[in-house]
């Protein structure tokens, strides 16, 4: 999955005087703070952090409160999913217009009907709500599901992905991890050396769909259709 | 389309007659929305029409609208903010408590899957749905009616059902939804249905699905509230309220210097010219009382599901921020009173610890003596807490002021060593209380004569001196039937309430005079703490039947120790009297007065009455009379 990284950073926390006595507690507090929420400094959603103090002196902000500027280093994870990245995450719903699913347990996103490639068809099997690929038998979604999807937008303020099944390297997890290393060992090479890359997702993406040719066929198709409706919405 | 389009919704309605199926209408509904745009509005403005209708619907137009509703659901991702924002704020704009289960159905369902289609819409969507928690001011009536009622569980279940729909598909959203709600809290100014409605849905969350992530905000948010009622009720409404009884007045005017202090004109105000100032009448402590039965009741439920210690440590968090800090807090203490009642092995001595803590910290000294305060009237108040645990917890009272003797030399100086001064009250008040159900107990009793009680009170700093009057002689009275200790110097307070030094410890709070768990004044709220509460009246002092006791010391020594303690006594003791008080609930409040700790300045007293017992203990809440005094 993609939209993780890890960030040494230099920091400065500014403490209140008032925590003076404890200016490790308070640091972590002003990163706890921070966690679960978009920063524009880290261009990402703060998820972990380590801290280490470098060093005993602070310089005191001149001010009717003398806070001081303790200077840190510190290694943040984060999250940052851009349009174009390729997420997994965990279907909790699912019904004929959208798959709902949360990623890492704590931003939620939504695949609408029109970001489904036309492969998948909306059944309901013994009661259940899924999508089938009706090119392969095996290849379901459904609730209780790990999906891998395409990144459309983000929504920094509630951590909400707007995501697209339409890429032919998107759907089930376990399914495709299975098949693509079924394909071609070109195929799983790349998908090795994309896993290994954190960026440059684009170019990798499409040589996934040129070394599997049944796949670069319908996600072309696919592609133009989406970009078609689109359109059409805007 | 319909031929007939008479009104805009004949069109729907027409389309389900000829039994559209569920998709064609979602695509009729889309294509409604992507015109829009396109500047062709007529099928929207017909959607818009259904939402709006409210008043009385006929089964027609009620099925017209749950089909739009289910069609929008359907549609979501079509609906722009900006270009449908009309049908969007007419959505957020309905109110649940207009309609029945079906279009209720259909309206969570919609919110919802706007909720998680875009991160645009959680805010608007929790925002109505928190809206909701509270009816609109028409069905105000309504609510007293069984079918009121009926709604009131549907919209409630609705409403908690799809917070939890969405927070199971936004995970963050419940962030979201407690800054909404605590933000939105009615004011105290609201009218008690409402505001109580809007608390019985806070608390049904801290219960619920999401309770574990929003759970403790949401407790401390209501605890927040009781204290901010409790505020608006001032000291004097309370003093009037009980002089105008017409018992008893205090007898604040042998005080020194009268005319500073304005917390005593009111009491100084002769009996007659109070109007009667019934306290059942005022507003605020009408709501408080209901909020507080609320809080009790979710408290009930709690240690039901067993899960009241879990509470309680949110309870304890909110206490130190804003009860204890809160200027001399009236009512919203009882809520830890009764959670600590219903547990008191674990909640009852966490209490108690955590005062005792809290006193001997190293916070700000009105911190601390107001810790201390809370728990001298906790221990002496609470039925529930062991002599042997009252016990436990005063000796690390008498240590902490007994170190501080040592460390401390000179002599009284009220100002400086406050802290101390109120430690010492603070043992002499519980002592006032428990004293007899101490030495009753041997190992108690050998236990309190090893207190080294007598040599902090004969310190230098000499406490007696300093201490409110009134709980100095009832414990000096205590002490010496009890033989505990006696004191060589007489101590002539002239039946004083206070003293120029006892308030200049107390200082501008006058925390030498408050006693948190003296009876509560709220009626129903009462009901809850009663059965838990020591009165001052059923109090056993040491001296009470010296007669007995000089005779039969042994015998009774040794039914408390066949009874463990002398609670079991208190218990029936206190059982006998409420049934006598439930006979008459007029005299309720009378008896009431009769049970609390009072100065003793009876009109009988006054007059040359022989009862020269002098047993005055202050109140501050409550002046009023004991029943010996009558």
């Amino acid at each position: 999955m993609e939209g993780l990284k890890v960030s040494d950073a230099n920091l400065v926390v500014y403490v209140h005087p008032s925590k003076s006595k404890k200016v490790s507690e308070a640091i972590l507090r002003e990163l706890g703070s921070l966690l679960f929420k978009f920063s524009e400094t880290f261009d990402g959603v703060l998820l972990a952090y380590d801290v280490n103090i470098l060093s005993e002196v602070a310089k005191i902000l001149p001010g009717i409160h003398p806070y001081f500027g303790v200077r840190l280093k510190a290694k943040l994870l984060l999250f940052y999913p851009k349009p174009d990245m390729i997420l997994e995450g965990k279907v909790v719903k699912l019904g004929q217009q959208s798959i709902h699913v949360i990623v890492l347990g704590f931003s939620s996103a939504i695949i609408t009907e029109e970001d489904i490639r036309e492969e998948f068809i909306y059944k309901v099997k013994h009661g259940q709500e899924v999508f089938a690929s009706t090119s392969y038998k095996q290849h379901k979604i459904k609730v209780g599901t790990i999906i891998r999807f395409l990144v459309k937008s983000f929504d920094e303020e509630i951590l909400h992905v707007s995501g697209s099944l339409v890429p032919a390297n998107t759907g089930c997890t376990d399914w495709l991890d299975k098949n693509l290393e079924d394909w071609s060992h070109t195929n799983r090479s790349t998908k090795k050396q994309r896993e290994s890359e954190g960026r440059g997702e684009m170019e990798e993406h499409d040589k996934v769909t040129v070394d599997g040719k049944t796949f670069s066929l319908n996600t072309e198709h696919q592609i133009k259709k989406s970009k078609r409706r689109r359109s059409e919405d805007s | 389309m319909g031929v007939e389009l008479a009104t805009g919704k004949a069109g729907f309605a027409e389309m389900e007659d000829v039994n559209f199926s569920d998709s064609e209408l979602i695509y009729h509904v889309r294509d409604a929305l992507r015109l829009v745009p396109l500047g062709d509005t007529d099928n929207y403005n017909q959607l818009i029409g259904v939402m709006h209708h409210t008043e009385r619907l006929t089964p027609g137009e009620v099925a017209l609208l749950v089909t739009s509703l289910k069609a929008l659901s359907g549609a979501v991702s079509y609906i722009d903010i900006v270009h449908h924002w009309s049908l969007l704020s007419s959505i957020f704009g309905m109110s649940m408590w207009n309609y029945g289960p079906d279009v209720m159905d259909a309206l969570v369902e919609l919110i919802i899957s706007l909720a998680a289609s875009s991160g645009k819409y959680v805010d608007s969507c929790l925002h109505m749905l928190v809206s909701n928690f509270m009816p609109p001011p028409s069905f105000l009536e309504l609510l007293k009616h069984p079918h009121g009622i009926a709604r009131k569980d549907q919209v409630l279940y609705h409403v908690h059902s799809a917070l939890r729909d969405i927070a199971d598909l936004v995970p963050l959203a419940p962030l979201k939804l407690q800054d909404i709600i605590t933000q939105r809290m009615p004011n105290i100014f609201t009218k008690e249905p409402l505001i109580v409605l809007y608390a019985e849905n806070m608390l049904r969350l801290e219960s619920g699905a999401l309770g574990e992530v929003i759970g403790s905000m949401m407790l401390i948010a209501v605890v927040d509230r009781l204290i901010d009622l409790d505020v608006e009720i001032g000291w004097d409404e309370i003093l009037q309220d009980d002089s105008s009884k017409g018992i008893f007045e205090m007898e604040l005017e042998d005080v020194e210097g009268t005319a500073d202090d304005t917390e005593k004109d009111s009491d100084e105000l002769p009996i007659e010219c109070l109007s009667r100032k019934n306290f059942a009448g005022n507003i605020v402590a009408e709501k408080l009382d209901s909020l507080m039965v609320l809080t009790f009741e979710h408290l009930n439920s709690c240690i039901e599901g067993g899960r009241l210690i879990q509470v309680f440590e949110t309870l304890l968090q909110s206490f130190q921020k804003t009860v204890l800090t809160a200027y001399k807090s009236k009512f919203a203490q009882f809520v830890m009173f009764y959670a600590c009642s219903l547990d008191p092995e674990n909640c009852g001595v966490r209490f108690a610890k955590m005062l005792a803590d809290i006193f001997m910290g190293i916070q700000s000294p009105l911190h601390r003596m107001s810790a201390v305060a809370y728990l001298a009237s906790y221990l002496s108040r609470a039925k529930f807490l062991s002599a042997s645990f009252v016990a436990i917890i005063l000796e690390r009272l008498v240590n902490w002021c007994f170190n501080y003797c040592q460390i401390q030399d000179g002599d009284i100086n009220p100002e400086a060593h406050r802290v101390f001064y109120s430690g010492c009250q603070a043992i002499m008040y519980v002592l006032c209380f428990r004293m007899r159900s101490m030495i009753c107990v041997p190992h108690l009793k050998s236990r309190l004569l090893l207190m080294p009680i007598e040599t902090i009170l004969k310190h230098p700093l000499n406490p007696l001196k300093v201490c409110l009057p009134s709980i100095v002689e009832e414990f000096l009275r205590q002490a010496k039937a009890a033989r505990l200790f006696t004191v060589s110097e007489t101590f002539v307070f002239n039946d004083l309430l206070e003293s120029e030094l006892s308030r200049a410890f107390g200082g501008m709070e006058r925390l030498d005079m408050f006693f948190p768990f003296d009876p509560c004044l709220l009626k129903i709220s009462d009901r809850f703490i009663r059965p838990n509460f020591v009165y001052w009246s059923l109090v056993r002092t040491s001296y009470d039947d010296d007669d007995e006791e000089s005779s039969s010391d042994e015998d009774i020594a040794q039914n408390y120790v066949a009874g463990g303690n002398r609670e079991n006594i208190a218990d029936d003791e206190i059982a006998g009297s409420f049934e006598e008080h439930e006979i008459d609930l007029d005299e309720f409040d009378y008896s009431l007065n009769k049970m609390s700790i009072t100065p003793k300045n009876s009109l009988k007293y006054r007059f040359g009455g022989e009862l020269r017992r002098p047993m005055q203990m202050p109140s501050r809440i409550r002046p009023s009379t004991s029943p010996e005094s009558l």
